[in-house]
């Protein structure tokens, strides 16, 4: 399950996120960005570094995601 | 038209994509160059300084493409003492639009197609050999072949992990970028303003490059290990606030800029990388400006030779000669990189008290270290831990 979510038309397409993730797990083009979810870990390093606060981790997913492990 | 096969294929027409498409063109081979976005040389995702003595070799300086002219470096302690040193060089500040359009009509007159709207998503294989590129142009899927890959692809760069080099940026490496050029801005024309300290950019710098007379780049970038605390706009945000309010914001960008040293691989097989995407940035500055044109130019003329020769072989050459040029040198400047964001808010301030002793005359980056050594010698401490650890 995806925990990090791309806030919508906010994103500048600077390539950060990409820059920094370790899975190659997001799609950047001239003006659109996308995050495959079968190689994303969930790792938060595009959220972290993201300068202008586009991408969010979804902590209330959590539990939800836990309740899918059980 | 658009050829199906090219000797050199260079993905991304920044200035390091543009130098290597221009210098392998030279040798009279063909090149190809694409670009995801629709314009060579915009969205500028840069602070735009540069020197003279770096961009010469590359391009004949011209006034349209020249915001500023600089000579002095002002820098700015948290307590926000004032240091001015006068630069014994010249630097631009450059209007990056004009500049890298230039470099990609340098190109296309060396011999090399360009071609923007070209994104490219994978590598072409065949026989477990890659032999081109596949990109979508206007939303079509095409492929070109190519002998030499060229990944210019940026901060972003896919290139080098398509082909199996891994090119992601710790996080601490990466400054995470955000910056406005402003309007009616009062600011020395001829000076770049440098403020340290967490209050404006932990683990970076906060910059003010003036562009004329009455405009300015202001941006700031801070390593990824503190933004995941406060975001680069949240402080870019609180530094208006409280300096420029009301100030008329004509352009927001943001970005990213690896600032570590050269991947160790930045050849595989038939493809290299060059500029951003082999991080062939200066770690301290965070200028990857000139630093990617020679990466570029070293990579495009080693191309060219290589296939001239028919002898890819030959693509070995360039981590060589980039390291002798300029590889080795970054090393040295990411140590002290770290070594001054490292450094307190204190050392800091006691650094910029000693400085502004000196005469200004007799200011330059080397004596306010001294002094700062002789004031603080337990800075040595500090730079030696950084070395020898």
């Amino acid at each position: 399950m995806l925990l990090i979510e791309i806030k919508p038309n906010k994103c500048d397409f600077c390539g950060v996120c990409v820059g920094v993730c370790p899975e190659d797990a997001i799609e950047l083009k001239e003006a659109s960005i996308e995050i495959i979810e079968e190689r994303c870990t969930n790792c938060a390093k595009c959220v972290w570094c993201c300068p202008i606060e586009v991408l969010i981790f979804r902590k209330d997913k959590i539990q939800q995601l836990k309740a899918k492990a059980i | 038209m658009l050829e199906k096969f090219y000797d050199v294929i260079v993905v991304g027409a920044g200035p390091a994509g543009t130098t290597a498409a221009r210098f392998a063109a030279e040798q009279g081979v063909s090149v190809l160059v694409l670009e995801k976005d629709r314009d060579v040389g915009y969205p500028v995702r840069c602070g735009e300084a540069v020197s003279k003595d770096g961009i010469e070799p590359f391009i004949q300086p011209d006034q349209k493409w020249i915001a500023s002219t600089i000579n002095s470096f002002i820098l700015i302690s948290p307590d926000e003492t004032e240091v001015k040193i006068n630069f014994s060089r010249t630097g631009y500040i450059l209007e990056r639009r004009i500049f890298d359009y230039e470099l990609g009509k340098l190109a296309a007159k060396a011999g090399a197609t360009i071609l923007t709207k070209a994104y490219v998503y994978d590598l072409l294989r065949e026989n477990g050999q890659i032999t081109g590129v596949k990109f979508e142009h206007n939303g079509e899927p095409k492929e070109v072949r190519g002998k030499i890959i060229i990944g210019a692809d940026g901060v972003e760069s896919r290139i080098g992990r398509f082909a199996g080099i891994k090119t992601h940026t710790k996080i601490s490496d990466m400054e995470c970028c955000v910056q406005f050029t402003v309007s009616n801005i009062n600011v020395n024309p001829n000076a770049c303003y440098f403020y340290f300290g967490t209050k404006f950019a932990p683990g970076g710098y906060l910059w003010i490059f003036p562009k004329g007379n009455d405009s300015a780049n202001i941006g700031l970038g801070i390593g990824g290990d503190k933004a995941k605390y406060r975001s680069p706009i949240s402080f870019m945000n609180s530094f208006f606030e409280n300096k420029f309010p009301n100030i008329p914001k004509l352009t927001m960008i943001s970005g990213g800029v690896p600032c570590s040293f050269t991947l160790e691989k930045i050849v595989k097989d038939n493809v290299m990388l060059v500029g951003d995407a082999a991080r062939q940035v200066n770690p301290l500055s965070g200028g990857g400006i000139t630093s990617g044109m020679i990466g570029g130019s070293i990579a495009g003329e080693v191309a060219g030779k290589a296939i001239k020769q028919n002898n890819l072989n030959l693509l070995h050459e360039y981590p060589k000669i980039w390291h002798q040029r300029v590889g080795k040198r970054h090393e040295i400047y990411y140590k002290i990189k770290n070594a001054i964001y490292n450094f307190s808010d204190e050392t800091l301030n006691s650094i910029a008290h000693s400085a502004i002793k000196i005469p200004e005359n007799e200011r330059t980056l080397l004596s306010i270290f001294k002094i700062a050594l002789y004031d603080k010698p337990s800075l040595i401490f500090e730079f030696a831990k950084i070395f020898f650890y």
